[in-house]
């Protein structure tokens, strides 16, 4: 009980204007870092990090360049280990192992066909006609049905990243993480990418992490916004507004004001 | 691995792209008969292809062309697999472990810059003018090109795509089937090119120095006997049977990388 109090008080401290919503105290965890720390020899990555997400929260983790939020992916993900504190997972079979991870770049193999490319999100969960059947479903949910037999190479940057969620998304992963995925397209592609991922997001229920430099991208797609700045958490925003949501709208605009504030001021 | 290269481009076109490259030779030969022919090149420097052809005729039936070009290739095809396989072994193994890389690579480096041919005068020696001479100087031959390229081949492969691999789960055999050998492959084919190349080159020079038998021998016999007419033909053999090779390396090239772009060109 005092932890559950203190931790009351420290939400009302950082947010007093906006309460928490009560179905983030109700889901479960889907993973939580506790006093996470990351050093690389002298440099000091990550620290201190506490950070407790419910099952299918959508967290969008911002910060300047440099300043760790790759890392806390990379921790997340299990391709890097924390050198300090602890990560959890919310049920124990579940882990790294359930966690998928999109690249900033599509990574695809380009001497498989889109649809084997697909298949590789299937590795150790399906194989042969089982693999292929539940590869060409998912790629029709991200409109590529069409070109599941052509090479990546004939793809442009948005169809390559759609490929590359397809292939993210097939195992039916519990947690999502994303590393800039959108940040090399170009300003059109990436708003169809961020519905599309809002959309599958929705339908499918995971826990999705999106590391982004990009506040407006941030707030669009996230129900909480977590600034991270010189390895420490510096924010930890609710975003409640209601989805489907408005680009541009002023609600969605006064938050990403006070993000930029505390990322500059 | 896929095989589903679209091979859409209509035959007729394909073949009139491959047939130009004949043009040429078909031209020069052309013009070398008629020269020939009209006694501006005296048959003791360059016999007629007329007479090379018939050369070739007179050589078929009998059955000796057949029979040293069958003992010729044998000889490139057995020292091309085993300098080829210790190749590529030795280039997977060294690209793939950095203990086997700093075991061996400083003295293959070194051993490379030999001219193998340079080697002639000491293989006599150990084996005589035997089968295990030419086998030896092939697989030598052979060995470096492939060795170099699997290794580089290897080293090339993007190491954003192993990770990505990992991350999904791949084990070491379907990282390495799945994504190290096919990244790997354009590179090979390179080497695979070179050393066919290297393979005759060798073979034909170790069969005119050392050997009782083979399409070397064939020429050196000719000359001895003043059949220039044959050693025409020789050399117009190796020739064809060099193209031969080319041409079935660049047809499993087109197979199995049908996903590169250089090949997408239809």
């Amino acid at each position: 009980m005092p932890a559950a109090s203190l931790a009351a008080v420290r939400s009302f401290v950082a947010a007093p204007q906006q309460p928490q919503p009560e179905q983030t105290i109700e889901r479960p965890r889907a993973f939580a870092f506790q006093g996470v720390g990351k050093f690389f020899g002298d440099k000091v990555v990550l620290d201190g990090i506490d950070l407790d997400v419910p099952v299918g929260q959508f967290v969008a983790v911002i910060g300047k360049s440099g300043c760790g939020k790759s890392t806390l992916l990379r921790l997340l993900a299990g391709l890097d280990r924390p050198t300090a504190g602890s990560l959890t997972f919310g049920s124990e079979e579940e882990g790294h192992s359930r966690t998928r991870f999109m690249f900033q770049e599509p990574r695809l193999l380009p001497w498989a066909s889109v649809v084997k490319n697909v298949e590789v999100g299937l590795t150790g969960i399906a194989s042969g006609a089982d693999a292929r059947q539940r590869a060409l479903a998912i790629l029709g949910e991200v409109g590529l049905a069409d070109r599941a037999d052509e090479w990546p190479s004939v793809l442009s940057g948005g169809q390559k990243q759609r490929v590359a969620l397809a292939r993210a998304l097939v195992g039916h992963p519990q947690i999502l993480a994303l590393d800039e995925p959108l940040g090399a397209l170009d300003a059109l592609t990436r708003i169809e990418m961020q519905q599309l991922l809002e959309r599958i997001w929705l339908a499918q229920k995971f826990t999705a992490v999106l590391v982004t430099h990009d506040v407006a991208e941030a707030v669009a797609l996230a129900d909480r916004v977590v600034v991270i700045s010189a390895g420490k958490i510096a924010l930890d925003l609710d975003v409640p507004v209601a989805r489907p949501r408005r680009r541009g709208s002023v609600e969605l605009a006064r938050l990403e004001g006070k993000i930029l504030d505390r990322l500059f001021g | 691995m896929s095989f589903s290269t679209r091979l859409a481009t209509p035959l007729a076109t394909r073949l009139g792209r491959n047939g130009i490259g004949w043009l040429l030779p078909v031209l020069v030969i052309a013009g070398w008969e008629i020269a020939s022919r009209a006694g501006l090149m005296p048959p003791n420097v360059l016999p007629a292809p007329s007479a090379v052809a018939e050369a070739f005729w007179r050589l078929t039936l009998s059955g000796e062309l057949i029979r040293n070009i069958g003992v010729s290739t044998a000889r490139a095809l057995a020292g091309f697999a085993v300098g080829g396989s210790i190749g590529f072994a030795l280039g997977l193994a060294n690209g793939l472990s950095t203990l086997s890389r700093g075991l061996t690579d400083t003295t293959l480096q070194m051993i490379r810059n030999i001219p193998h041919l340079a080697l002639i005068p000491l293989v006599i020696l150990w084996f005589g003018i035997d089968e295990e001479a030419k086998l030896f100087l092939v697989a030598l031959g052979v060995f470096f090109p492939i060795y170099v390229n699997t290794l580089l081949g290897i080293q090339s492969v993007d190491p954003q795509l192993v990770e990505m691999g990992r991350v999904y789960g791949m084990d070491r055999r379907a990282l390495f089937f799945r994504v190290i050998l096919p990244g790997a492959l354009p590179a090979i084919f390179v080497g695979l090119r070179y050393a066919l190349g290297i393979m005759w080159l060798t073979l034909i020079v170790a069969e005119t120095i050392s050997a009782s038998s083979g399409l070397g021998y064939m020429a050196m016999q000719a000359r001895e006997f003043l059949l220039i007419d044959v050693v025409v033909l020789s050399i117009l053999i190796y020739a064809l049977l060099g193209k031969l090779a080319d041409s079935l390396a660049r047809l499993l090239e087109r197979l199995s990388l049908g996903w590169h772009p250089a090949f997408q060109n239809a």
